[in-house]
């Protein structure tokens, strides 16, 4: 099979990294198994549970759609970046918390980025226009309820 | 004492790490070394293992070994039976269970014949590609209602009529009641239940470390105490070499309680054979097979009712799906079985079902594990019965409920934790009123539904009550321990996947000890941090091992008083613990901090008294009696295009009755998300097998998990009726929101719709679009 490989330069949560990836290799396994963002993370592998997005100059996208090759000379964020610092969480992880917004967590960094990218986009979104952004990504676990509350509070926090 | 973290809606402990992306899932751990799985399936649901030739996939670049089931040699056994048949006269049960990698013959599509073991995932899958399998294909039996045939295939050649287990349940007389009956209803019934698809799929990284002699697997489990005691008899090891970790996992619902799955043998086998770390992540595709999942029951009912609606008895016979093998035993038909008497008087019960062998995935327990196919069987009952005696909906369920002063209610059947099958406590009534009031049900039909039907809308409403067993044992433990910073530990056997567990924990805890929650760290699902337990299911987590933990703190605050006593030379009476210190009361400046006296209680020099155990640190166990009984109602009001068939959820309310209640927010959250499960099942999702076994929509794509636009905003209320069973007096609530969606779906969409006056019932689960034009006959106008 393949062994074409690339050499690539990507911007990681401002971070520059330079690699060697075979041409095959996911953008998801990058970020995960080679720099070890493992806060990314895979839920089907097909695009559908947008457990795996993640912001690519500056726009929403599902990292296990897109080859490591494709983010050469691009800036991403990943769910490690979304904090400024290192101390407070991001008004959006903190009303996350406040709504009770996660249970297992798994498909939360997905979450977090796809309405980072909404609340830029969209900064006094109501109900209707939370739920249709929120529709690509899955939750087993909330019933989405507590997301949708979340990220009200925290569209609410960030205007003021 | 200070404020109480009982009860309160506190913010999780656990949300920070989460959120961050700090926390440790299975996928994310990293080995030097480490190689990775890949496993060769079967693409046929049914056939003979002609040949296996693995020569091409040894030899290519970067694979390290190929297994088949040969190559396991005497490690090669069947899977052990997790859930022994209960003991009821005259049951049949037929032991199958799955096989590490399969021999001789294929039984599901999925089943895995051979494992790869390369540098990395992408080489593994390469070499699956170079396995060559010859595989003579055998009849599938697919239709659960042909699979008892005698001519039928049989999925395991030495059962007979494909017959898994046959189970027959009485009470009282039903002959006798349906010969003094004014009414007889009988109605086939049908309801499929799906794939949990939690968002993590399953995955599994074992480590040998061959000096330490110690091995080490990372595991989705929802049982990691078990997976330790089997591993290590499976691999001739002490169960202390052995240590399972369920770090956190990302859902689980039930398939993740089922174990051993074949990788969860292999993978251990592997790595510690090639002393190399293994890592295995099931893949989506993977997942529609090789977890288990819940599906069909055929049931045939049959109610006697006198004339003001007053059950005097039910029969019911039903089939139930158990796909190829039967590890989990009866969990889920018994639940199925028992779950038709509901919240009612049923004095006269009937019930027979057969389980059957079919060439389809396991089935194993699905949150409500059978308990929504029950569900649906009497609750459609009561609709149907209500519509031909010209009762209400809700009056009829009133009418049958059992009274308060009936309690603790013996409903003379065996339960599937072995126990008779007796309700603890419960008041029925004061749920349904509060549903009612809630949803507004007769100022809805009254006067609301005339003016949306005048309007060309058709809005329905309907209400639908349950009970649920929860919290079964048989026990769960809990160590406790004040560290020398003050802050307190908890270690816990169970697993957690997404309940709140460090939070929960950490409440009941938090009032006995007088510390903040913020300060209690909880473990859950090491069997190094802890070494006994069964695990998180049955909406059990927060019954068993809460009142575990609730033990363990009452001992080590009675520790901490005895030696704050001795400390300030007083009685233990004029001692108070808050705030993160012991102090005498009344005397200010007379006080010591918890950390401080956590180091006096473990010396370094000097003696101690004989008997004394060092630290601040108990360990206790709690086992309930029997499980304990929730119950609720669910109601809705849901606007159907008459057109499209597509739904649209105006109202949704749940009034929920789970005994005492730890934290309203994580409980909200469980049922959310449970109700979220229930309308997927009720609507959205269905696994569809073509009659040769295969799974035609294995994909996100095509299996639809309900987004946020499907899933309407809830309105919850509660009642508390405490559990006299245990000291916290809770019931467990995991489950209860996904139970009863089906049955409030038909009702309400039927309401809607008006097609119970056109004779037009919806007795079969799941519905759609599709699915509703068909039985409806035409769109409406």
């Amino acid at each position: 099979m393949s062994t074409d490989t690339h050499d690539i330069t990507v911007t990681v949560n401002g971070t520059r990294y330079q690699r060697q990836v075979d041409a095959r290799m996911l953008l998801s396994d990058f970020l995960r198994h080679d720099l070890l963002l493992a806060g990314t993370h895979v839920g089907c592998e097909h695009g559908v549970c947008g457990a795996c997005t993640v912001i690519f100059d500056g726009a929403a996208v599902r990292s296990c759609l897109m080859f490591a090759a494709q983010a050469d000379g691009h800036a991403i964020t990943t769910v490690e970046g979304l904090a400024a610092d290192g101390e407070r969480l991001h008004p959006l992880q903190e009303a996350m918390r406040d709504c009770h917004g996660l249970q297992c967590g798994y498909c939360t960094p997905g979450v977090l980025m796809t309405m980072k990218a909404f609340l830029d986009e969209t900064p006094r979104p109501d109900e209707a226009q939370i739920r249709e952004a929120l529709s690509g990504n899955l939750c087993r676990c909330t019933g989405y309820q507590h997301i949708v509350e979340a990220v009200a509070l925290a569209a609410e926090r960030l205007r003021s | 004492m200070a404020t109480r973290s009982f009860g309160a809606p506190i913010r999780r402990n656990e949300d920070a790490r989460l959120l961050r992306g700090e926390a440790l899932f299975v996928d994310d751990v990293e080995l030097p070394g480490m190689l990775h799985a890949a496993f060769l399936r079967s693409n046929l649901a049914h056939a003979t293992i002609r040949s296996i030739d693995v020569s091409a996939a040894r030899a290519r670049e970067g694979v390290v070994a190929v297994y088949t089931a040969e190559d396991l040699g005497a490690y090669w056994a069947p899977g052990p039976l997790l859930v022994p048949p209960p003991p009821i006269k005259g049951l049949v049960f037929n032991q199958r269970t799955q096989v590490p990698l399969a021999k001789g013959k294929v039984r599901h599509v999925g089943e895995p014949l051979a494992v790869v073991l390369a540098q990395s995932r992408y080489l593994a899958e390469d070499a699956l590609s170079d396995i060559a399998v010859e595989l003579d294909p055998l009849p599938a039996i697919v239709d659960l209602e042909t699979a008892g045939a005698e001519a039928a295939a049989r999925v395991h050649e030495d059962v007979r009529g494909n017959v898994a287990a046959h189970v027959r349940q009485i009470r009282g007389k039903y002959a006798a009641a349906r010969s003094r009956a004014d009414h007889i209803i009988a109605r086939r019934f049908r309801y499929d239940h799906g794939a949990s698809s939690p968002i993590e799929t399953r995955g599994i990284v074992a480590n040998w470390d061959a000096r330490g002699n110690q091995l080490t697997v990372w595991d989705t489990t929802q049982a990691p105490v078990f997976l330790r005691n089997g591993l290590a008899a499976m691999l001739g090891l002490n169960e202390r070499q052995v240590r399972v970790i369920a770090p956190f996992v990302g859902g689980g619902f039930g398939p993740k309680i089922m174990l051993f799955y074949p990788e969860e043998v292999v993978i251990p086998w592997a790595a510690k054979k090639l002393n190399r770390p293994v890592k295995w992540i099931e893949d989506r595709l993977e997942h529609f097979f090789a977890t288990t999942q819940e599906r069909s029951q055929i049931h045939d009912a049959e109610i006697a009712l006198a004339r003001g609606g007053r059950i005097l008895g039910i029969r019911d016979t039903f089939v139930h799906d158990t796909g190829a093998y039967n590890p989990y035993g009866l969990t889920v038909p018994i639940n199925s079985q028992i779950s038709i008497l509901g919240p009612y008087v049923v004095e006269n019960y009937e019930s027979t079902f057969t389980a059957v062998f079919t060439n389809k995935p396991i089935v194993t327990p699905y949150r409500g594990a059978g308990r929504q196919h029950g569900v649906f069987v009497i609750e459609r009952l009561m609709d149907i019965a209500a519509h031909e005696l010209k009762l209400d909906r809700v009056d009829i369920r009133r009418r049958n409920f059992i009274p308060t002063d009936a309690f603790p209610y013996n409903n003379e059947l065996i339960n599937q934790d072995f126990a008779p099958l007796e309700y603890d406590s419960g008041d029925y009534g004061a749920v349904l009123d509060k549903a009612i009031e809630m949803i507004g049900w007769r100022r809805f039909l009254a006067e609301e539904q005339p003016l949306l039907r005048a309007q060309g809308r058709r809005v329905g409403i309907g209400l639908v009550c349950y009970v649920e067993g929860t919290g079964i044992g048989p026990y769960e433990g809990a160590k406790i321990q004040v560290q020398a910073n003050g802050k307190v530990s908890i270690a816990t056997g169970i697993g957690t996947q997404g309940q709140g567990h460090f939070t929960s924990f950490a409440q009941i805890a938090a009032d006995q000890l007088g510390v903040e929650v913020r300060d209690i760290a909880v473990v859950t699902g090491d069997t190094d941090q802890f070494y006994w337990g069964a695990g998180t299911f049955a909406s059990r987590g927060a019954v068993v091992a809460g009142n575990a933990v609730n033990e363990a703190a009452k001992a080590v605050r009675q520790k901490i008083l005895k030696l704050a006593a001795e400390h300030f030379e007083c009685a233990e009476e004029d001692l108070e613990i808050a705030n993160g210190e012991v102090s005498v009361v009344g005397v200010p400046g007379q006080a010591i901090k918890l950390g401080a006296l956590a180091l006096k209680a473990n010396p370094m020099r000097g003696a101690v008294r004989p008997g004394t155990e060092p630290g601040l640190e108990s360990t206790q166990y709690f086992g309930p009696p029997s499980g304990t009984t929730a119950n609720g109602a669910h109601a809705m009001i849901v606007e159907v295009d008459p057109q499209t068939f597509a739904l649209k959820v105006l109202k949704y309310v749940v009034v929920h009755d789970c005994g005492t209640v730890i934290n309203p927010l994580i409980l909200a959250g469980q049922v959310h998300g449970g109700v979220a499960q229930g309308i997927g099942n009720a609507f959205y999702e269905q696994l569809v097998f073509d009659d040769e076994g295969q799974l035609l929509n294995a994909s996100l794509a095509d299996y639809l998990l309900p987004t946020a636009l499907e899933v309407p905003n809830m309105e919850i209320g509660h009642t508390v009726t405490a559990s006299p069973l245990n000291p916290l007096g809770i019931k467990g609530a995991g489950e209860a929101g996904a139970i009863p969606v089906g049955p409030l779906f038909a009702q309400a969409i039927e309401d809607a719709l008006g097609l119970l006056p056109q004779g037009i019932e919806l007795n079969e689960i799941p519905l759609s679009p599709n699915r509703l034009f068909e039985l409806t006959g035409k769109p409406r106008r």
